[in-house]
């Protein structure tokens, strides 16, 4: 059944993207999940990972990272701090937070208030390099 | 005539003075705009946020959440929020002020403050007056959330570990170009969100929830954090850029109205100095005629 999705990802700096689609695919905290048109009433939590939707069978993919997913049944809103398109992502940029991160945590104990943060920033540089190299 | 040339040199170094203080306003006046821009994009995010917020809030248990913890404000951390650039008016003037009578009430309640400063003229003033917490300088010419996050980093764990009691943010809130308010906003512990908002709570009743609507709201609590830092750093970004703005559109109308008189001045004096001359020539044919 082919039925289309309002999708809208909202970030503090903007609106990233705000269309239809034909599906969407969420990283939740609990896994990811796929939302079709007429899907339950939801609210989840979304991870650092990579968000996708489908259109004209074309995939679009966004890294992603802290906020959460609204859904209804034709609608979803995507609010997280920060969503870039796979070919937006600053591959440099990403690859030199990565190698910062790396570095703190060689140095830092796991029982450091510091290690939890450098773990997620690490987190965050892989994830938009995975998704970039997707393209 | 040293005189003449005197008053040419000062017309000449208040023209290049206006010719800077022009140049900062343009580029004050652009940045403004772009900070501007920022506030209106964050609105749509701020408004989500906390329509989601405010249906989950009646689920909140005050009692539990280390966020929400009230104790006795014995030890309070405050944030001062300043440009990190001066030649703005009295924005940051303003805001030093209204964090120092802010500090000295809570002294002589009997509180032990200390003072967390975000960019660097308010981190300089206090630099020898108060004791200073892990502030951050050099940061508003370019940031974003990840901004926010970090500063939020900085202070929950301490807040969470009962290694304070109360955390006050302090910035200058953006009215208009020409108007901002120092505010105090309390962070810690925060406020629950939703106050009665039954609407909100009904529309999301019937939801799932993923994880459970608690979890959920475990993590959307430093979010909201966040986004209450984010927003002072937005402000703040656009009241310095307003407050340049207009503080270098004063000075530039100010060079005009000295270079103006001073241009006055010295065609008198010229004007003088060539009458001073002439009545000398005027005497000196006389004399020679009557000679």
């Amino acid at each position: 059944m082919a039925g289309e999705l309002t999708l809208e990802i909202v970030t503090p700096e903007r609106v990233t993207y705000r269309g239809t689609v034909d599906e969407v695919t969420i990283p939740g905290t609990e896994g990811e999940f796929g939302v079709l048109r007429g899907h339950a009433p939801l609210l989840a939590s979304v991870d650092c990972g990579e968000l996708s939707f489908l259109r004209d069978h074309t995939k679009t993919r966004f890294a992603v990272h802290s906020g959460y997913a609204e859904v209804s049944a034709s609608r979803v809103t995507i609010l997280v701090e920060s969503a870039e398109r796979a070919d937006e992502i600053d591959r440099e940029r990403a690859t030199r937070a990565k190698q910062r991160a790396e570095e703190k945590l060689a140095k830092l104990r796991k029982e450091d208030s510091e290690f939890e943060r450098a773990h997620l920033a690490l987190i965050r540089a892989l994830t938009r390099l995975n998704v970039s190299t997707k393209g | 005539m040293a005189a003449l040339k005197d008053i040419k040199r000062k017309i000449t170094a208040v023209q290049k003075t206006r010719q800077i203080t022009r140049a900062m306003n343009m580029v004050a006046a652009s940045k403004f705009k772009a900070a501007q821009t920022r506030m209106e994009n964050f609105r749509p995010y701020a408004a989500k946020f906390m329509e989601v917020l405010v249906g989950l809030a009646p689920r909140l248990d005050a009692e539990t959440h280390p966020l929400l913890a009230v104790r006795e404000p014995q030890r309070i951390r405050v944030i001062c929020m300043t440009s990190d650039r001066g030649l703005c008016g009295g924005f940051n003037t303003n805001l030093i002020k209204a964090t120092e009578r802010f500090m000295a009430e809570k002294l002589r309640e009997g509180r032990e403050v200390s003072l967390i400063p975000i960019g660097r003229k308010g981190r300089d003033y206090f630099r020898k007056k108060a004791t200073l917490i892990d502030g951050r300088a050099d940061v508003l010419s370019r940031f974003d959330m990840t901004l926010a996050a970090d500063i939020a980093g900085d202070v929950i764990p301490p807040f969470v570990e009962a290694a304070y009691d109360e955390l006050y943010i302090l910035y200058n809130e953006f009215v208009n170009v020409a108007v901002h308010r120092p505010t105090v906003v309390r962070l810690f512990p925060l406020l629950s969100p939703g106050n009665g908002d039954a609407g909100g709570a009904d529309r999301l009743r019937d939801i799932i929830y993923e994880p459970s609507a608690e979890a959920l709201l475990e993590k959307l609590l430093p979010l909201y954090v966040h986004v209450l830092i984010y927003r002072a750093l937005v402000e703040t970004s656009a009241g310095e850029n307003g407050a340049r703005m207009a503080a270098m559109d004063n000075a530039t109308r100010n060079c005009e109205e000295m270079i103006q008189s001073l241009t006055l001045k010295y065609n008198k004096v010229r004007q003088s100095a060539i009458t001073a001359e002439l009545m000398d020539i005027v005497g000196g044919t006389e004399a020679l005629a009557k000679g």
